[in-house]
């Protein structure tokens, strides 16, 4: 279906009497999702009649939006096992993760100079790290393997005693891939490092628990949850204490970590979209899981010389990354003009770059560069799926019959050891 | 009972309709701005008409707004823009100049009893030293409404090299707000102020220059604010911005100038924060249409404000930030007032929903707790009560 058309329940999400779907299909679930029309629905009587400024203490309009947003407090700290007095609110992971970054390097500074991650990382982290690393701090960018997990031998040798902070993605945005957090987290609990995890993409789609998985500090996205875009948090853990400096000052609101007026429509949103997810975890996991491998499994049946990008195991239901050998990146694109869909993460997508996250698990520039990110989720359909196969299988094949690459690899040519010649 | 009347306007203002229904339409799109697809660019539409929206009424070039999450971050990037300048900011700026720019050691600028800041100590300050200043000032004061002589402010800035400022969060759409009129360097807008949604703001830029960023990331507003654009409240923001308040502000000028004359028939002493004294009524000019702050110097302005409540009328004991906090207003100690009148002081902020009947229901709610004898807190001889 289309997510223009997202008023649609997973319960009556199947179209009776039809087997087009609606057009175009919306395959891009990790670049944005639809707002769940419950959240939405919880929403509006903030927008209106429950319009009060959650900081005006002395009277029932502040009340009344405070308490709205002390009950999205609860939602959210109960979807990743954490108490409520560690969420603070936030404008999304953007701002989490630069809050998380910066603020405890700052916090820091003089004492510890040392922070890890990884360099598959979303770039809002990679983008503070050489910040950090303008001001004195050092960064060691972890590599990850070919599956896209990082190392646990590498990142157990990588922590010092200056070492401050260890930041690793839950889930990748490209690729699916889920980190192993509780490892992660138990490495660094013995050596007394904080973990923060970016878990914009894992919230409500994989079970966490900042407690089990010693996790000290984690980024949630609103947007990414069928929640409202510009609403996010972060947990910070206050047993033991996680010390971090704020990033914007002001009112003071957010316990001093984060100032300015509390968005309260978009707070009760977060908190009902956690509320959901929670709740339709198990079984939209399931759904989910049997959608993406019908569409993989289609795929693989129909078409030789496909790669699947990251780990099939150790990845959300949510997420396919898929490279097309033989065709050609832009001319895929143009040929499945009905199926919105990504070739990257979406806040580098506008550029032809290959995507570094794929580079980083050693896919070679060309594969790189004809690799489609298909993200299902809460209102895709089986006919959404067969119909994008259908049309995925279609274009990749007439892209190949005119490809000269592509008969040459027929007739057994290794392309690798042709010399081209400048003409 | 639920208070019927609210009058907190500068806190927040409830959401516009124009605002609601562009909102509640978005709100049912997907799409990433940043994505290339159609889903994508539909978004990206929307972010790009609001900005024109925005800009428009603030004469502005589009590609000079930057869309924030809040007039609290505008404020703060502002700030982290001030580079290797001197800075100075007011004594009656928002918590979100004073507090950061304390940290990075900036000069205040005096304010006058009249709630303007004193021109005479800025002209010296930028005197003082060669280096060029940043100055940081509001347009129009949250708590007494007062407004600036930017255009005046703005002379003297840049005779002296410097850059200016504006935080206009509770300017725009009351007063005319004009960047390129005022030749205004930087200016902080918010969305819920002018009955656009919480969680988005803007910080304008007078013309293009090189900015760092406060967050960093994917390259959302030209590399200077990282983030996925939060669609549908940059939406309603840019339909809130284009309404017409015209006609609204001299209905709502003239609420607060009835509220005004009917509160000094009453009687007793009143001190009307940034009205000039011994002048005829009304002088909307000089402050908000919209806002009157005043104290009676009886009871504290905590206690006012929750017997207010009782009676079915919210007003503000100051900004909503630091609201349960007791502490006199630092506006209007920096106004020159004692902590005794300070403490006393409640603001009254009237906006597009507020009617007659809001104004004779506070009058009448004033009245019966100002002759009220006394009540639990006096009795006790506690100037403040518990928060």
């Amino acid at each position: 279906m289309s997510a223009n058309n997202a008023a649609k329940t997973p319960a009556n999400d199947t179209a009776v009497g039809t087997n087009k779907p609606q057009l175009p299909i919306y395959l891009d679930y990790q670049a944005t999702t639809p707002c769940d029309p419950r959240v939405v629905e919880a929403m509006l009587p903030y927008f209106t009649e429950k319009f009060g400024n959650p900081h005006s203490r002395n009277h029932s309009f502040g009340w009344e939006a405070e308490e709205g947003v002390e009950k999205a407090r609860a939602q959210v700290a109960s979807i990743i096992g954490a108490d409520e007095k560690e969420v603070i609110f936030t404008s999304g992971a953007t701002e989490s993760n630069n809050l998380a970054l910066k603020g405890v390097a700052h916090f820091h500074k003089g004492k510890k100079n040392h922070i890890i991650t990884t360099v598959t990382e979303h770039k809002c982290i990679l983008d503070s790290c050489r910040h950090l690393e303008m001001e004195g701090f050092k960064v060691t960018y972890l590599p990850v393997q070919q599956n896209g997990l990082v190392d646990l031998e590498q990142l157990k040798a990588a922590i010092t005693d200056q070492t401050v902070l260890v930041s690793i993605m839950a889930v990748n945005n490209e690729i699916g891939v889920i980190q192993p957090l509780a490892e992660i987290g138990k490495i660094c609990r013995a050596r007394g490092v904080y973990f923060h995890t970016d878990a914009a993409q894992a919230v409500g789609k994989i079970p966490l628990d900042v407690n089990a998985m010693n996790i000290d500090m984690m980024s949630i996205s609103g947007h990414k949850i069928y929640g409202p875009k510009g609403i996010g948090a972060l947990y910070v853990r206050r047993k033991p204490r996680v010390r971090l400096e704020a990033l914007i000052h002001g009112g003071g609101q957010e316990r001093g970590m984060r100032s300015g007026t509390l968005p309260t429509p978009l707070i009760v949103g977060l908190g009902e979209a956690c509320a959901i997810a929670q709740k339709e975890m198990g079984a939209e996991t399931e759904r989910l899981k049997y959608l993406r491998d019908r569409m993989y499994n289609k795929i693989k049946e129909q078409l030789p010389e496909v790669f699947l990008n990251g780990d099939l195991e150790q990845r959300i239901p949510g997420n396919l990354n898929i490279s097309f050998a033989y065709v050609e990146g832009e001319g895929l694109m143009m040929g499945i003009k009905d199926l919105a869909v990504s070739s990257g993460s979406a806040c580098t997508s506008a550029s032809l770059e290959p995507s570094y996250v794929l580079r980083a698990l050693g896919v070679e520039e060309e594969l790189a560069h004809t690799s489609l990110r298909l993200g299902i989720g809460r209102f895709t359909t089986e006919q959404d799926i067969d119909y994008a196969v259908e049309h995925i299988v279609q274009s990749v094949n007439r892209l190949r019959a005119m490809s000269p690459l592509w008969e040459m690899a027929q007739e057994g040519i290794d392309i690798k050891s042709i010399q081209w010649a400048e003409h | 009972m639920k208070p019927v009347s609210y009058l907190d306007y500068n806190a927040t203002s409830p959401l516009r309709p124009e605002a609601l229904a562009v909102m509640s339409a978005v709100l049912q799109e997907t799409g990433n701005p940043s994505s290339v697809h159609g889903f994508g660019r539909n978004a990206r539409r929307h972010v790009d008409i609001a900005r024109q929206q925005v800009a428009l009424r603030v004469g502005a070039r589009s590609e000079n707004v930057i869309f924030t999450a809040s007039g609290t971050e505008a404020n703060n990037l502002a700030l982290l823009n001030a580079g290797n300048h001197r800075l100075l900011v007011s004594a009656i700026e928002h918590d979100s100049i004073l507090k950061p720019a304390r940290q990075m050691g900036a000069e205040v600028i005096q304010a006058q009893r009249s709630g303007e800041i004193d021109l005479d100590h800025l002209a010296s300050l930028l005197q003082q030293d060669s280096r060029p200043a940043f100055v940081s000032i509001m347009m129009a004061n949250n708590e007494t409404g007062v407004i600036q002589p930017v255009a005046a402010i703005s002379e003297l800035v840049h005779r002296h090299g410097g850059l200016l400022h504006v935080d206009a969060a509770q300017a725009m759409c009351r007063i005319a707000v004009d960047i390129s009129l005022l030749d205004i360097d930087f200016l902080t807008l918010s969305g819920h102020k002018i009955g656009g949604p919480q969680g988005v703001g803007a910080l304008v830029l007078g013309r293009d220059r090189e900015m760092t960023a406060l967050l960093l990331g994917g390259g959302q507003e030209r590399g200077r604010r990282a983030g996925s654009e939060n669609v549908a409240a940059i939406a309603g923001f840019g339909a809130a911005a284009m309404v017409d308040t015209g006609a609204e502000l001299a209905r709502i000028g003239a609420l607060r100038d009835h509220l005004e004359a009917r509160l000094q028939t009453l009687g007793q002493p009143i001190t009307f924060f940034g009205r000039s004294q011994g002048m005829a009524l009304p002088q909307s000019h000089e402050r908000l249409p919209n806002t009157s702050c005043f104290a009676s110097g009886t009871k504290n302005s905590e206690t006012l404000v929750m017997a207010l409540d009782l009676a079915g009328v919210a007003v503000s004991a100051g900004s909503a930030c630091s609201s349960g906090k007791v502490r006199p207003s630092h506006v209007i100690t920096a106004m020159g007032f004692g902590a005794a009148t300070a403490g006393t002081a409640i603001r009254v902020s009237l906006g597009w929903q507020s009617s007659q009947e809001d104004v004779e229901r506070f009058v009448a709610a004033w009245s019966s707790i100002q002759t009220r004898q006394t009540g639990a807190a006096e009795a006790a001889g506690g100037v403040f009560t518990a928060a």
